[in-house]
């Protein structure tokens, strides 16, 4: 009885294995596990059989019903996942037509990029970012910023006046962020390490100048601060800005709010400050001069410091840096935007192609 | 400030090319533009010439046929100037000589003759401008000479960008001192003081000292009176007096020099004013003294009207703020400004009054700036000059008169001086420069650099007591002053170390304020909106374009005062405006859709603040003149995505724009309402019936709305939806960070929908709110999904269906319990004249 039911294992399984559809292997199922087969009729007659064979019987058998239900199952889901491949395989489109277009990304303006990326590296050097008036009294902008009166100084920058009855010019447009450099210092006292980017405006108009235009002005005051932490400071920004190999060159000049006054010029990132290219043609981004100039800086002046000394800038036991340089200009180099008006034109293929 | 090179090396020859000076120049604090070459580029193959023989050309009336000693033989040229003539010692173009402009002198046939070089004209070498025909030099140099010994061709001329304070660099003597600094090349003694004057000048001192010995001959006191009314103005006028003065022609090299700097030649006495100018930055003037009566200029305030004939041929109206030189009869110059024409010098002119004076600074600028005029002496004169630097100007020009112009000077100056500014030596403190730059320079290296910058220097102690020459009197008045000094000529770029500034524990960052502002920009990105920056100022009718009534408080406009044209006259008030036109200027060049954000100020001239920075309130003790928030302006045109092959997307709509209103401030952690209040009147510049206030907490905080079809059509637009904002007060309310956790997993909500049937014109939002305020604390959120009207709803009535949802923080919700809740909502419904569908 026990050799039986293994053979019927052996058929059952070959027939099962045999079946091609789900038809026909529901019809193997009804024949070796259905009310009327075989191993069922051995199964439902283990009571008539002598005692020592039940035991092996009914064992075995149970056993062989389980590994026939098993295979068959297995192969239902066989012959399903089969069938649901064939259908799926007939049911084709054409990959290549174009996807639908998601609803439409924007893009943020290159100017507010660079901004942004500018006041992340400061941030990482410690600085707090302020944001002054844009309209501003002449004392700001220029006589607290030692510009005095009648100073030609403030012929360097042209600059809007805004209208008055009075015809007194003491209100303006700023012509820099340098104004807050005060405000920042008259609201809190030492030390203070801050940026300030913002609109500024020059009466001035052609492919390198704007009436109005964006600059970084940063400001450290502080015990013990110097200028050669004007140029450690610089240059951490600018290779975070300009890469890691960047070199920084500082040029004497003049301002009236800073003395020592130095511009500032990072070596040019397109010829590595060779000024040549490698194929020993001039480098067109530096005009082979190996520097880019950026901006102005120095050391704040102790005239500056006597406008807000209430507010505890004492010029002899305080030093402090200032700097300040163009955003558009950091836009133009870093993606190569050769006209400044573009950055006002707002034509939406241009601002597509900064994500 | 262009300075020829040959000039500045009369006094120092730093003996680098003229592109290395430039170089260490600039790394000094004088940024050098550019250095140009005057007159051919090079000055191979011009040589002096003697002309021994012309004829008429045979083919030619007006071309003569030369024989011309050029030192290695004889040669044929042939030469158009019409004063051409045997025995004339000329410079001459040889074949393979290149002209200023690049043409090269070749051999050539001219009807038929042939010619072998060039006879050169002063124009023609840029020595000059005379039209007279070909330059003909004094007799002397052998031909053959190289022309170059004689004249200064391919000349370099250094540019120099002069800061304002550096009035020294403003006279070549100043700028040969800063290269002697820089190069440490010997430097000559000043042409005021024995120094060298001009090519082939005697230095002469003695003679010019002898000047001032009273003895014997006319003196200047006797034929000049100078009466100076405001010393305040004038705080000194210097004047001499010379006789027998022939006045001519320059000699050659002084026409060259003022060329090359870039001035015109116009007779020896007036380009003496101007040579002294150039040479020690102090200007002066000549008058023809005859013509001055009596000898006598007053210098006092012009009345308001006078005016005055200036050399420059124009007239000019004074006012009284403005200082005037006056003779007995009228004007005769504006002070620090120009001379007047009454008393100019010309040819006839034998007795010549040399004036070098001194002015007001702050008033020569105003002046200059009111009359529009703008002169070599003023450019000077408004940076403020020393009273002394007059003396040395008289100096360099009696020697120069006598010189070239055979004059006879008067003895002893007319000198009308104003107490003198005070002069005290400076203390530079031990360490002080360290302390400043970061950077340990020696004492005696320190004292090094400012002797060599014209300094006085003594030592007491470890610190320096520096006295400062007139030249850099007004730059150089502080202890600070003399660090920069000290520091750009010690090789600053190279020597100064990189640090960071010391003090740990620093924190940077944004405030919250600025971190939400980024949070909204990107909010509008994400939805599709491509930010702009638009100009500040506009057009002031663009307050019409947007109807806006007179009375509106956004037609009060910052207007500027000299802006560079009407349409950019008034700073704007809304932003609207300048996103409409960019939509317009995207249209035009063949977008088919703009979705487009300004996050950007406005300006107000007056009214409150909102809160913070972006609400227009800044740091500092005095508050700003004008009211700039921060907006945020959004606009959408044509449809709301792209085209694709799937189908046309819908166009874009109201409620497309306020979704995005919507995202904008969930994203923030807040929410608005867009409301209709009756009796307050919508938007002049929306269409009335769909658009409303931007709600904040019952406040507005701006609008939204389909923009009205003539404003849309004033920027060429079919349609477009905007919103504008107040950024601030939005930021505001913003929960972002202050979130506390409610939880949600334990007791399920239990939704439930019903329909409610209204008025057309009843808005969903009175609908909400009656079933919110019915629905109690159990009733957390309902929203409207669906809205119909028509078949099934009667006339003038629509079909609102809600979904409602309740929730227990503590319990699951029992029908039971929801059912008084649900009754009491329905019978608010009912009583607000709601129908319950179905
Ligand atoms: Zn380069």
């Amino acid at each position: 009885m026990v050799e039986r039911i293994e053979e019927i294992q052996l058929e059952g399984m070959a027939e099962v294995e045999a079946a091609g559809t789900a038809a026909e292997l529901e019809e193997v199922r009804v024949r070796y596990l259905g009310r009327k087969a075989e191993l069922t009729g051995i199964l439902r007659g283990i009571a008539d059989l002598p005692a020592e064979q039940r035991g092996p019987v009914g064992g075995t058998g149970n056993k062989v019903r389980k590994a026939l239900e098993a295979a068959i199952e297995s192969k239902v889901e066989g012959l399903n996942n089969a069938e649901l491949e064939k259908t799926l395989a007939e049911d084709r489109i054409d990959v290549t037509l174009p996807g639908s277009p998601a609803r439409a990304v924007g893009h943020i303006h290159p100017i507010t990029r660079t901004r942004r990326l500018i006041e992340d590296v400061m941030i990482g050097l410690g600085y707090q970012v302020m944001e002054g008036p844009e309209v501003e009294h002449d004392y700001y902008n220029f006589t607290a910023l030692n510009h005095p009166e009648g100073h030609p100084a403030r012929m360097l920058q042209d600059t809007f006046y805004v209208e008055d009855e009075r015809h007194v010019e003491q209100v303006l447009l700023r012509t820099h962020t340098s104004p807050m450099q005060v405000r920042a210092m008259e609201a809190a006292p030492p030390p203070l390490f801050m940026i300030v980017p913002g609109k500024t405006y020059r009466r001035d108009s052609d492919a390198t100048h704007s009436p109005m235009f964006h600059q970084v002005e940063g400001l450290a005051v502080g015990e013990g601060i110097t200028l050669a932490d004007l140029k450690g400071t610089l240059l951490a920004m600018l290779r975070e800005i300009f890469g890691p190999d960047r070199e920084i060159r500082m040029r004497p000049h003049f301002f009236p709010f800073t003395e020592p006054s130095v511009e500032f010029d990072v070596s040019c990132f397109r010829c590595g400050g060779s000024g040549s290219l490698e194929d020993g043609s001039r480098c067109g981004l530096c005009k082979g001069i190996g520097w880019i100039e950026l901006g102005g800086a120095g050391m704040v002046d102790p005239n500056v410091f006597g406008f807000v000394a209430d507010a505890g800038y004492d010029p002899d036991s305080v030093t402090g840096f200032a700097f300040g340089f163009g955003i558009e200009r950091i836009a133009m180099l870093r993606h190569g935007v050769g006209d400044l008006r573009l950055f006002f034109d707002n034509d939406v293929r241009m601002l597509e192609q900064f994500s | 400030m262009r300075v020829p090179y040959e000039w500045m090396a009369d006094y120092c020859d730093p003996g680098l090319e003229p592109r290395v000076l430039a170089e260490k120049m600039a790394m000094t604090g004088t940024e050098v533009e550019r250095v140009v070459t005057l007159g051919p580029p090079s000055a191979e193959r011009f040589v002096i010439g003697k002309v021994l023989e012309v004829e008429k050309h045979p083919d030619a009336d007006r071309l003569n046929v030369c024989q011309v000693d050029t030192g290695d033989g004889e040669r044929t040229i042939v030469c158009g100037a019409p004063n051409v003539a045997a025995g004339q010692t000329v410079v001459v173009a040889l074949p393979g000589a290149v002209m200023p402009g690049g043409m090269k002198i070749k051999q050539a046939k001219l009807r038929g003759v042939e010619s072998n070089g060039m006879i050169c004209s002063e124009r023609e070498l840029e020595l000059g401008e005379g039209h007279d025909g070909i330059l003909v030099l004094g007799d002397g140099p052998a031909p053959g000479t190289p022309a170059v010994e004689l004249l200064p061709l391919a000349e370099p001329v250094l540019e120099l960008e002069v800061t304002p304070n550096r009035t020294d660099c403003f006279g070549i003597y100043g700028v040969a001192r800063e290269a002697h600094a820089i190069s440490g090349a010997g430097l000559a003694a000043p042409p005021w003081d024995g120094g060298p004057i001009g090519p082939g000048l005697a230095s002469e001192p003695d003679e010019i000292d002898r000047l001032d010995d009273p003895v014997g001959e006319e003196s200047t006191a006797d034929r000049v009176r100078i009466v100076v009314q405001d010393d305040d103005l004038c705080p000194r006028f210097t004047a001499r007096g010379y006789t027998d003065v022939k006045v001519g022609p320059s000699p050659l090299w002084l026409k060259a020099r003022l060329i090359a700097a870039g001035m015109r030649p116009i007779s020896n006495v007036v380009d003496i004013t101007n040579y002294v100018m150039w040479l020690t930055g102090q200007p002066m003037h000549a008058y023809d003294l005859d013509l001055v009566p009596e000898g006598e200029l007053i210098i006092r305030r012009a009345e308001n009207g006078e005016k005055v004939a200036a050399l420059d041929g124009s007239e000019y109206e004074l006012n009284d703020r403005m200082v005037a030189v006056a003779d007995r009869n009228g004007l005769a110059g504006i002070g620090g400004m120009m001379g007047g024409s009454v008393s100019e010098v010309s040819e006839s002119t034998t007795t010549v009054l040399m004036e070098a004076a001194n002015w007001n600074g702050p008033n020569v600028l105003r002046t200059s700036r009111d009359l529009g005029l703008r002169s070599e002496a003023s450019a000077r004169f408004e940076k403020q000059l020393h009273p002394d630097l007059t003396l040395r100007a008289q100096a360099v020009a009696a020697r120069l008169m006598v010189e070239i112009c055979g004059a006879t000077p008067m003895t002893g100056l007319v000198d009308v001086a104003a107490t003198p500014p005070l002069e005290k030596p400076i203390r530079l403190r031990s360490g002080r420069v360290e302390r400043v730059l970061g950077m340990a320079i020696s004492t005696d290296r320190q004292a090094e650099a400012l002797t060599m910058l014209g300094f006085g220097v003594e030592r007491d102690g470890e610190d320096l007591l520096v006295s400062v020459p007139p030249d850099r009197f007004f730059d150089v008045t502080r202890e600070i002053d003399l660090v920069e000094e000290v520091g750009r000529i010690s090789d600053l770029d190279r020597n100064l170390p990189a640090t960071l500034p010391s003090g740990a524990g620093r924190p940077g960052g944004l405030s919250r304020q600025q971190a939400l502002q980024r949070r909204a920009e990107d909010s509008l990105r994400e939805s599709g909106f491509d930010e702009m920056v638009g100009w500040s100022f506009t057009d002031p009718a663009e307050t019409d374009r947007l109807r806006l009534a007179e009375e509106d408080p956004r037609s009060s406009t910052v207007r500027l005062a000299n802006p560079l044209s009407e349409d950019q006259s008034v700073m704007r008030t809304i932003l609207l405006g300048s996103v409409l036109g960019a939509a317009q200027r995207n249209l035009a060049r063949g977008a088919d859709r703009v979705a487009l954000f300004e996050s950007g100020r406005v300006y107000l001239p007056a009214g409150e603040f909102g809160p913070g920075p972006l609400g227009g309130d800044f740091p500092g003790n005095t508050r700003p003149p004008s009211n700039e928030p921060q907006h945020l302006c959004a606009v959408m045109v044509g449809p709301i995505d792209p085209a694709s092959w799937r189908g046309e997307s819908g166009a874009t709509d109201f409620f497309a724009l306020k979704g995005v209103l919507e995202h904008l401030a969930g994203g923030l952690g807040t929410s608005v309402t867009v409301e209709q209040v009756p009796g307050i009147p919508a938007e002049p510049f929306l269409h009335p019936g769909k658009s409303g206030p931007v709600v904040l907490d019952g406040r507005p905080i701006g609008w939204i709305g389909e923009v009205h079809p003539s404003v849309a059509a004033e920027y060429d637009l079919e349609g477009a939806v905007a919103f504008e904002i107040a950024l601030a007060d939005l930021l505001e309310s913003s929960k972002v960070g202050e979130e506390s956790y409610a939880d949600f997993t334990q007791f399920p909500p239990v939704d439930r929908d019903l329909a409610v049937l209204v008025d057309e014109g009843t808005h969903a939002a009175r609908v909400v709110d009656t079933v919110e305020e019915a629905g109690g604390e159990l009733l957390t959120s309902v929203s409207v999904f669906d809205v119909y009207s028509g078949e099934g709803v009667g006339e003038g009535q629509k079909s609102l269906a809600l979904r409602l949802r309740f929730r227990a923080p503590d319990r699951t919700l029992s029908d039971e319990e929801i059912e008084p809740v649900w009754q009491a909502i329905i019978d608010a419904l009912a009583e607000s004249g709601g129908t319950l569908r179905g």
